[in-house]
């Protein structure tokens, strides 16, 4: 019983690729598949039982009076995120891009809270960012009185999106920087010698060349946006009233302590939904904005 | 060759198979090797000392059980909730487990507690008639009694003497109480005295409340005549001139006397931070180190009522548990007659015959008598416990976001306690 090389090599590609699917399958599809199942119970966590609920789920979504507000914190938390996330990344990035002295000092300044803890970091900011805190401490000494910055309206999710930028922008930056470096430097030149100022550089030039780079960042910010738990949990609790109670701590408010699986589960599908068309949008449209992809 | 290899993966899955049954077997039901797991809701060194002294104890009598472990869950009483229901629900249910007064309404109506009376009735020199009926109240169902309120802890005021005479105060609490004038004006007052003097020290802390966990401020309002719903639990009584009488009193020594810090700012009494501050007797402590001359006396008196609060934890058995059997005789071991003076130092009993001074006294030398009288004993006798219902963590979270619009300094006081109403209302009536 002899293989052919045709099928020698399939079944290699075969053995190769079953850790990570049989790794896929347990921890990603059959997770998933189990909260669509969940979504259409009625799960009563603490007597044990689960009984088939239909659609119940999803109408109770329509009635929830907290929902919109939900719907309003994700999409401000959001929009914030990766406006200011993808803006001073790049900014930084064309900034370290330059040729000067301490350059790479500052790349690791900036890449450093990448690698901390996210819940260490979170906590730090707590402190930073009560009444009493560090912040406000460093205002008085200007001056400045600060306002209460995780208990006011406005500045709760200010100070969540900020906290959570600072976090990881140094990603992206890299990630631009990589992409700025990979821009031939030919067409510097001869954009330079066609006369392109520094604005019309970065507009032309600069920016459609490291298209391809911004529709990746664009694309794991917003995922990334969307799935935002701790530090809402460390920082606001969702408040105050709802104004930072984005889906994810939401749907984790209803099932683990609201012990209500059932309507969870249906949050988390929407969330889920949200990302892919979010997603299917953003690489839709890429062939409008992005070099290479025309 | 085909049918031999037919076999060979036949044989296999069939090895798995039995594999995996007898790991899944292992331990269940077992009678040897037992070993027990309760999850605790405190981190306090002391504390888990007696729990592991007792089960120790216990050990020697019944070698059937290898081991018990008291399982810390950190966090605030939501993450512990959280963490615990995840337990249960997950396939990874404890033996025994602590349960928050929030809670009790949730476990007891679920059915995943096991009915714990069979067991104490039979337990030799037990003595379960002695428990005190406001103590196991909101854990019986039916007659069965579904957890063993092994803490009944009440509220008291703690006060910094250090400090009030430091701002200038000269009628301790002790001494308004003495004298019939120990009220919330009088505790205001002091507060207010003490934050004003310029070290940065706060008035008065009603301690873990922190903007959020609103169910503690029922030690400020019952003195009010005020409670956040009705008796049947149908009923809102956030909107109640009582209750409105209450945070409005609440919100001018906040933002008006700054007699309480502000949202978003911390002071922890026990550090010295803080004047005075609403903490469950178990706090107490806290307090071993002596860092600061401190005294105790009961919540102040309201315009309508000398209310005292209970805050209270039960001990239960999941249904769930593997070894439920043990995990009851356990129970009935460590909540006995003699364990439960000796838990008394830090989680008040319900027994009866320990609730008199003198006998709290011996294993509480933090207290003088007159302490323990006052607060405790009285306390116990006299309080309701915090406000329950089913649903608590939906309700709590419900409250938590309507109460926000409140704690700010030009808020509309009435409006946001009708907003409450509002909040709550269709959960309430479920």
């Amino acid at each position: 019983m002899t293989l052919t090389a045709r099928r020698r090599d399939a079944l290699a590609g075969w053995i190769f690729i079953t850790p990570q699917l049989l790794g896929f399958l347990a921890f990603v599809v059959a997770p998933l598949a189990a909260v669509v199942w969940y979504s259409f119970q009625d799960v009563n966590l603490l007597a044990g039982t689960s009984v088939f609920a239909g659609a119940d789920n999803y109408a109770k979504l329509f009635d929830d009076p907290t929902a919109p507000k939900v719907a309003r914190a994700t999409a401000i938390f959001c929009v914030g995120l990766v406006v200011l996330n993808l803006a001073l990344a790049l900014s930084l990035a064309l900034l370290l891009n330059l040729k000067l002295r301490g350059t790479t000092v500052f790349r690791t300044v900036f890449f450093s809270p990448v690698v901390v803890t996210l819940v260490a970091w979170t906590i730090v900011w707590n402190f930073l960012l009560q009444d009493n805190g560090g912040i406000n401490a460093l205002l008085q000494t200007i001056g400045v009185d600060g306002p209460n910055w995780l208990r006011g309206n406005g500045t709760a999710m200010l100070s969540v999106i900020v906290v959570q930028v600072l976090k990881n922008v140094g990603l992206n930056m890299v990630l631009f920087l990589a992409a700025l470096q990979g821009i031939p430097a030919s067409i510097m030149e001869a954009s330079q010698l066609d006369g392109a100022g520094p604005w019309r550089r970065f507009r032309s030039v600069i920016l459609p060349m490291i298209s391809p780079t911004t529709l990746l960042t664009a694309i794991i910010t917003v995922a990334g946006a969307l799935q935002v738990f701790a530090q809402i949990q460390v920082l606001t609790l969702g408040g105050p009233a709802d104004s930072t109670n984005v889906l994810v701590f939401y749907f984790y408010q209803q099932a683990f302590a609201n012990h209500d699986l059932g309507y969870g589960s249906a949050l988390a599908v929407v969330l889920f939904l949200v990302i892919l068309v979010l997603t299917l949008l953003q690489w839709r449209m890429r062939k409008r904005w992005v070099f290479h992809e025309s | 060759m085909a049918y031999q290899r037919a076999r060979l993966l036949i044989a296999a899955a069939l090895s798995a198979v039995a594999l995996a049954s007898t790991a899944c077997s292992g331990g269940a039901g077992d009678d040897q090797n037992i070993a027990l797991r309760m999850t605790v809701w405190t981190t306090d060194k002391n504390q888990l000392a007696l729990f592991d002294s007792i089960a120790a104890e216990y050990r020697k009598a019944h070698p059937e059980v290898a081991s018990v472990k008291f399982d810390v869950v950190p966090g605030d009483t939501s993450a512990y909730s959280a963490a615990l229901t995840t337990q249960l629900s997950g396939g990874n249910p404890p033996d025994l487990a602590w349960i928050l007064e929030r809670d009790a309404p949730d476990f007891v109506q679920s059915g995943a507690l096991t009915d714990l009376k069979p067991t104490l009735d039979k337990t030799a020199g037990y003595n379960a008639g002695e428990l005190v009926p406001s103590a196991t109240k909101l854990w019986t169902k039916d007659s069965g009694l579904y957890a063993y309120p092994f803490s009944t802890s009440p509220f008291g005021m703690f006060y910094n003497k250090n400090l009030l005479t430091q701002a200038g105060v000269t009628e301790t609490p002790d001494q308004l109480l003495a004298s019939g004038r120990w009220t919330w004006d009088a505790a205001k007052q002091i507060a207010t005295q003490v934050a004003a003097r310029d070290t940065g020290k706060a008035g008065l802390v009603v301690r873990e409340f922190e903007y959020k966990q609103w169910v503690l401020l029922a030690s400020v309002w019952r003195g009010f005549g005020a409670d956040a719903w009705g008796p049947d639990g149908k009923t809102c009584g956030f909107a109640t001139p009582e209750m409105t009488s209450a945070m409005t009193f609440l919100h001018q020594a906040i933002f008006t006397d700054k007699a309480l810090p502000g949202p978003g700012t911390t002071a922890d009494f026990f550090a010295g931070e803080s004047g005075l501050t609403i903490a469950q007797i178990s706090r107490a402590g806290l307090l071993k180190a002596k860092p600061f001359e401190w005294g105790i006396v009961p919540l102040p008196a309201g315009p309508k009522a000398n209310a005292q609060v209970i805050g209270q934890a039960g001990i239960g058995v999941p249904v769930k548990g593997k070894h439920a059997k043990a995990a009851a005789d356990f129970l009935a071991f460590f909540t006995d007659p003699a364990n439960s003076a000796k838990l008394g130092q830090y989680f008040p009993p319900a027994r009866d015959s320990l609730l008199n001074a003198a006998t709290l006294a011996k294993a509480n030398p933090l207290f003088s008598q007159e302490q323990l009288q006052n607060v405790v004993v009285n306390g116990i006798k006299t309080g309701a416990v915090l406000p329950s219902h089913t649903g608590s963590a939906r309700i709590a979270s419900l409250v938590q976001s309507a109460l926000d619009p409140m704690w700010k300094p030009d808020a509309n006081v009435p409006a946001a306690l009708a907003g409450v109403c509002q909040a709550i209302d269709p959960a309430l009536s479920q």
